[in-house]
């Protein structure tokens, strides 16, 4: 690659920034947008996401909202409902238990419920994930709960790219979208890939080519599965990265095209174990490419504990860089057996 | 709220509203055989005796009006004008039903005459009134949202959450309590510390009022009322309608939670009963002219059950339609 003159040098952001400028741009570019939520306007949000976006649009675009998760979920579905096109800010994914009823029963089953007369074209914002040592209640990874619901979308932007330009892919569907944002990934400094104007919300990403083992993951975890890519290949395992950007639909048809090619499969996932999201594209692999398998797919998610406040505690209940190393050294030595 | 002025009773519109009120009880007559028949499942919630919300609300509201119902809402969707027989082939579940077949009963659907639906989780739909509301006003649309709940949904959180929101906001809300003294066979009083549920919008500072909703007119007025000061920029208001259901909260419920005694006494207040005296003392309606509303709506029924017999179902090949929207992709 040519080296970049000054002029042309890309900008470094950060996440945060990216999703701010999606805001701003979906903001602008349509009269029906509007964001609402707890503290996104005076405050400027809890991760300072929309921090500005008051004084560029005003109190009637940047609606700061009460504390009543269910309503104005609840609300953004009606305001979807009557013509506008709501982005809604749940400051994170643990407070959105308090508008679950309003996510599955309505705006998950209002299109087939109504035999198609209606659809929801809401986006709802969360922040999710652990990592800065909050506690139980503030990091949960339930992104993978929402991906069992039909009539739901969920997506999860891990990159810049997907963070600037997931948003208005998100707007473009008829659909309720969630789009989860890792708490982690908000401090993440980056630039944009040059030209980009717009992403898809279907399909994954290969993040890193490699012919040994498929490193299977989204979010936050994508960046800990590069991290051990990195490693493994100073000893000489390719290690391929497969970013799965939508979690429902899943990408079924780039998932297996990675296992055909390398023939092993390890799924990194910071939601529990059990009845997981891991689970469900374990079992995918098993179904469709059961044969091209050179050992059992292996996953690695959180340990099976509320996650608990200190350090070194929460760390080993997360998957991290080594521990993916370690369990893909594995997968590779099962494979070739004693 | 500004004092009530109850419009002059003509003929022709007191018979229009008992011919509303007619039209939903002898559905829902029908449907209690067909459930019996096993024509109809599912859960069935008739709204026997509740007839003078529905038809006194609608004669008030416009078309442009958005209306969130809750399960119990035939009678809302026959006042609002979902023709009676896409409702029964709903309640059949046919292809021509106005969810086509997946909705049923507490999932009445029209959106061309912005009917969005029964909700079948109790105070759940107040959150999306909200919500119409607020497109309404950033849209600039002359539109209110009025949205049916019953006294079980006041215990509910997203009842205080939407009252506070519309209030906080400003919003076009019409919220109209059906208060039939019974959440399932919970009795009002066991439900709540203050049962005058009028008094709760005070809190969030929305002008209330209590009223008798048996008596149609009372209904049409007070909405009237309502909506006017609504239209006019006034925030939402609440009014609760004190009404009875004389039949059981669902075809699965024996009723032991109230004496028989207590429904004999409503049923002398039923608003059907209320009305027609009232035209037959002021000379407004005969015995024949009862009779002749009485057979046409009958018939009308009749076509109903006809419609929904022959329609077809929706194919299986077509179960997985319209989990994710069809239209109205840019």
């Amino acid at each position: 690659m040519q080296n970049a003159t000054a002029a042309e040098a890309p900008v470094t952001l950060t996440y945060r920034d990216a999703v701010r400028e999606a805001l701003h741009a979906a903001l602008r570019d349509d009269p029906r947008v509007f964001l609402m939520g707890e503290d996104v306007g005076r405050y400027g949000g809890s991760y300072a996401v929309s921090k500005g976006l008051l004084e560029t649009f005003g109190a009637e675009r940047i609606r700061d909202t009460p504390l009543c998760e269910s309503t104005f979920v609840g609300a953004g579905i009606g305001a979807a409902l009557g013509g506008m096109r709501p982005i809604v800010e749940v400051m994170t994914v643990n407070f959105s238990l308090l508008a679950l009823d309003q996510i599955v029963n309505n705006a998950a089953t209002l299109s087939h419920m109504s035999g198609g007369q209606l659809n929801v074209p809401l986006v709802i914002r969360l922040a999710t994930g652990a990592g800065r040592q909050l506690g139980a209640q503030h990091s949960h990874s339930l992104e993978g709960w929402y991906a069992h619901i039909p009539g739901l979308r969920i997506a999860v932007p891990a990159t810049i790219d997907d963070a600037r330009f997931m948003l208005a892919a998100a707007l473009r569907l008829p659909d309720p979208v969630l789009l989860f944002e890792h708490l982690y990934l908000y401090n993440m400094q980056g630039t944009l890939t040059e030209g980009l104007e717009q992403v898809d919300l279907e399909r994954a990403a290969i993040r890193r080519t490699g012919r040994d083992v498929t490193l299977i993951s989204y979010g936050w975890s994508l960046h800990k599965c590069l991290a051990a890519a990195a490693t493994l290949a100073a000893e000489g395992i390719e290690a391929e990265v497969l970013d799965l950007r939508s979690l429902r639909p899943l990408d079924e048809a780039t998932i297996m095209a990675s296992v055909r090619h390398t023939h092993h499969a390890l799924i990194v996932d910071e939601g529990w174990r059990s009845g997981s999201l891991a689970a469900e594209i374990v079992t995918r692999i098993v179904e469709q490419a059961f044969y091209e398998l050179d050992a059992p797919v292996a996953r690695l998610c959180t340990a099976e504990v509320p996650i608990p406040y200190a350090q070194h505690l929460e760390e080993a209940a997360l998957p991290s860089p080594a521990r993916i190393a370690a369990a893909a050294r594995e997968l590779l030595t099962s494979a070739r057996g004693p | 709220m500004n004092a009530l002025v109850a419009p002059a009773l003509t003929q022709t519109h007191g018979l229009a509203l008992l011919r509303a009120m007619l039209r939903i009880r002898a559905f829902e007559d029908r449907c209690y055989q067909l459930y019996g028949q096993m024509r109809i499942r599912g859960f069935l919630h008739l709204y026997n005796g509740e007839e003078a919300v529905a038809a006194g609300a609608f004669a008030a509201l416009r078309p442009e009006d958005a209306i969130v119902s809750t399960y119990r809402e035939h009678g809302h969707a026959l006042a609002r004008g979902v023709p009676m027989n896409r409702v029964m082939a709903e309640l059949f579940g046919k292809q021509t039903g106005c969810s086509g077949g997946r909705g049923g009963s507490m999932h009445l659907f029209d959106v061309t005459r912005k009917f969005y639906g029964g909700n079948a989780i109790v105070a759940g739909g107040l959150p999306i009134a909200v919500g119409l509301a607020l497109a309404q006003k950033l849209r600039g649309e002359p539109a209110l949202t009025a949205c049916f709940f019953g006294d079980g949904a006041v215990a509910e959180g997203e009842f205080h959450e939407s009252l506070n929101l519309a209030a906080l906001w400003r919003l076009p809300v019409l919220f109209l309590c059906e208060n039939n003294r019974y959440a399932m066979g919970t009795a009002l009083d066991r439900a709540q510390a203050e049962t005058d549920i009028s008094l709760k919008a005070g809190a969030y500072r929305i002008p209330a009022a209590a009223l008798d909703g048996m008596d149609v007119f009372a209904v049409e007025t007070a909405v009237a009322d309502a909506a006017r000061g609504i239209r006019g920029g006034g925030g939402p208001v609440l009014l609760e309608m004190r009404t009875y259901r004389f039949r059981a909260h669902s075809m699965f419920d024996p009723q032991l939670y109230r004496d028989r005694a207590e429904v004999e006494q409503w049923r002398k207040k039923g608003p059907l009963i209320t009305l027609t005296t009232r035209l037959k003392a002021l000379g407004l309606m005969s015995e024949e002219d009862y009779q002749r509303l009485e057979r046409e709506c009958n018939a009308e029924v009749d076509a109903a059950v006809a419609f929904a017999e022959r329609s077809p179902w929706e194919p299986v090949s077509s179960l997985e339609r319209f989990v994710y929207a069809e239209r109205h992709r840019r």
